[in-house]
């Protein structure tokens, strides 16, 4: 084990991944974002510069690359860069990537890995800030990783690499600074299977992504009240565990979502209405979604604080479903 | 460049031109006997163009095609039945079913996944390139699409990428709305502002050649030349292929507008006739193909009519084959949307 940030721990991945296997290449210029850990990436073009590609700005193209040379047999690695780029490629990703494996009766696969940073960095604005995972749920044959912890992002990244099927990693620039103890050597963490981050006995607290750090510290407040938070990471929403999340909810009886996509049709909507439907009885009050309101994000930092689900919105909610 | 074509290539060329030919006859029959619903496309008038190119591919090669896939895949040899049969939505389809018309593919052949999205062919056959250059065994993409396409934004940046790349990627453009009545006549022209498709390659440093796309020997000299570059590392090749649309063809419905074909008119042109006479005369390519086959050649009519007999054959019991097959189980809708692993819960 070594305390490691999430930035290195997707590189580690991904690099223990190309070392292993030459089909994998590296489209993008931008895995880790603009911010300082950036250069983390250096070692992947240092040791396999010939697996390594810089795109034009042609997000529907680069896709569509990517996509072809999955079905042909290789593995790439494509970064979209800010997830709001993605939907310049939205017709490759959902009508071309998503389908191909069912409209082609299991004839054509596509191992390709989609990654991207989503969500609210701080002062992106409008057309920098979304969140599309809950798009990408809406539309069949897209599996949807979101690691909140290094240990998760390199576990996760390898499978996602593994994985025959079209896979959408979505990390936060928020989350890439962030220390965690990670296994040394290659692992994968499968997909499907949520992990409960922080155990308690009074409310549970479904989160994703950067929202899993931001319940963690609501958790470690309420604590100081004598309320025990459980924090679920669902770390894939699809395939989603649910049979983790309604175990927690059957424990203990109340349930705050707590998601960064908008609150209509968001990722909080929908686990909220399976858990309504298939843990109903064990419900001792409404489900609390903490999400983002459906508003186009403003970049005047006030305006956009307002708007950002936080630790204070977690402990209100909570204390709703025990009111 | 003058191309040496001999007599097998040729032989080999009709069969597939006539396969092509009956094979979306029959199609249209089963449209309009009810055996299946919907929009489809067929390839008539365009067969010289399939045909050609696809004699001059490897069987690594990788193919990307359209909604109007059929003579594609029939002419690179996928059995005809299973053909019908997806096109029907029948369990004995390639794709099970699942796919039907529009998305019609052979992975055994060497076709990745048909999309039917204007310009989702070109832009698969970027990735499909790249991974066969990383490969690195001289085997190349084709993607065969449309004048339309080049309408969309993805076509640009593909054109640019297959560039920049040096992607070992065929463009086949199948031009084949030059000449038509336009859009008041029920047909679907290209509303490009490129004085000529060919601009638009040429503009990305693309080396592109315009051919007559009912010639076979002008096709197949031109994809004979544009495919030896391409597998010698040049990067990629555009050819503008230029067919007078079928009269048969229409943007909802097609129809038989010219009857089933008669091979023998090819050689008893006076009998030519009906309201699209000077079509079936000047820009049928199978029955301008029977005829150099007889002048170039000195092949029989006989002959000729005896290769179409035996395609008859394998098209009819293709057919019952396909109207046999069952459709497949309602509740087997669900499955098969991923790839199942122990990496899944």
């Amino acid at each position: 084990m070594t305390k490691i940030s999430h930035a290195q721990a997707l590189v580690d991945a991904l690099h223990g991944s190309m070392a292993r296997d030459p089909s994998i290449s590296l489209i993008g210029s931008y895995v880790l974002g603009l911010g300082p850990l950036r250069f983390l990436v250096s070692k992947i073009r240092d040791d396999f510069g010939d697996r390594v590609f810089d795109p034009p700005c042609a997000e529907a193209a680069i896709a569509s690359l990517g996509i072809g040379a999955a079905m042909a047999g290789g593995r790439p690695f494509v970064d979209i860069g800010t997830a709001s780029f993605v939907f310049e490629a939205w017709s490759q990703i959902v009508n071309e990537a998503a389908n191909a494996h069912y409209m082609s009766g299991g004839q054509i696969t596509v191992p390709i890995v989609f990654h991207m940073l989503h969500g609210l960095r701080g002062g992106g604005a409008a057309q920098h800030s979304h969140s599309p995972q809950a798009m990408m749920w809406n539309n069949p044959g897209l599996e949807i990783v979101l690691p909140a912890s290094p240990r998760d992002a390199k576990g996760l990244l390898n499978t996602a690499i593994a994985s025959d099927n079209p896979t959408i990693v979505l990390d936060h620039a928020k989350l890439l600074g962030i220390e965690g103890e990670v296994p040394d050597g290659d692992y994968k963490i499968p997909f499907g299977v949520a992990d409960v981050k922080r155990e308690g006995s009074d409310v549970t607290v479904v989160a994703t992504s950067r929202m899993v750090q931001v319940a963690l510290e609501a958790a470690d407040r309420l604590s100081g009240d004598g309320i025990d938070v459980e924090v679920v990471d669902p770390r894939t929403i699809v395939p989603l565990d649910k049979e983790a999340i309604c175990a927690s909810v059957e424990k203990t009886g109340r349930l705050v979502v707590a998601d960064e996509t908008n609150v209509s049709c968001g990722i909080a909507s929908e686990i909220s209405a399976m858990v309504a439907e298939q843990a109903f009885s064990s419900l001792r009050a409404p489900i609390m979604r903490v999400a983002r309101p459906d508003v186009t994000m403003p970049f005047s930092p006030p305006l956009e604080d307002h708007l950002t689900p936080s630790a204070d919105k977690i402990v209100d909610a909570v204390m709703k479903t025990l009111g | 460049m003058a191309e040496k074509i001999t007599l097998d290539q040729s032989i080999s060329i009709f069969e597939r031109m006539l396969l092509m030919r009956r094979f979306e006859e029959a199609v249209l029959h089963l449209s309009h006997e009810k055996h299946f619903f919907g929009h489809f496309h067929v390839y008539i008038g365009q067969e010289a163009t399939g045909a050609a190119t696809l004699e001059v591919l490897r069987d690594d090669d990788l193919i990307l095609t359209t909604h109007r896939n059929h003579g594609h895949v029939v002419g690179r040899g996928a059995e005809p039945g299973k053909a019908f049969a997806e096109i029907m939505g029948r369990a004995d389809g390639f794709n099970g079913g699942r796919g039907g018309t529009l998305h019609l593919c052979d992975r055994s052949r060497g076709f990745l996944s048909t999309s039917a999205v204007v310009g989702g062919a070109i832009g698969l056959s970027l990735g499909a390139a790249f991974r066969l250059k990383q490969v690195n065994e001289g085997a190349i993409a084709v993607a065969f699409f449309g004048d339309g396409s080049l309408e969309e934004g993805i076509a640009m940046e593909a054109l640019n990428v297959a560039a920049l790349y040096e992607l070992p990627v065929l463009l086949m453009c199948e031009n084949n709305s030059a000449g038509g009545a336009g859009a008041a006549a029920g047909e679907y022209p290209s509303s490009e502002m490129a004085a000529k498709i060919a601009d638009l390659p040429k503009a990305f440093g693309i080396p592109t050649e315009v051919v007559d796309g009912e010639d076979v020997r002008a096709v197949y000299t031109a994809v004979t030349n544009a495919v030896e570059r391409i597998r010698g590392g040049e990067g990629p090749f555009f050819i503008e292929a230029i067919t007078e649309r079928w009269p048969g063809t229409k943007p909802l419905w097609p129809e038989l507008a010219t009857g089933i074909t008669d091979i023998a008119l090819a050689w008893e042109r006076e009998k030519i006739g009906g309201e699209h006479a000077r079509w079936i005369r000047d820009h049928d390519p199978v029955l301008r193909f029977a005829r150099e086959l007889q002048e170039f050649w000195d092949v029989t009519q006989d002959k000729i009519m005896e290769m179409d007999r035996q395609v008859d054959e394998q098209v009819a019991a293709a057919k019952n084959f396909a109207v046999a097959s069952p459709f497949p189980e309602p509740d087997s809708a669900v499955h098969g949307v991923f790839v199942q692993s122990e990496n899944r819960q």
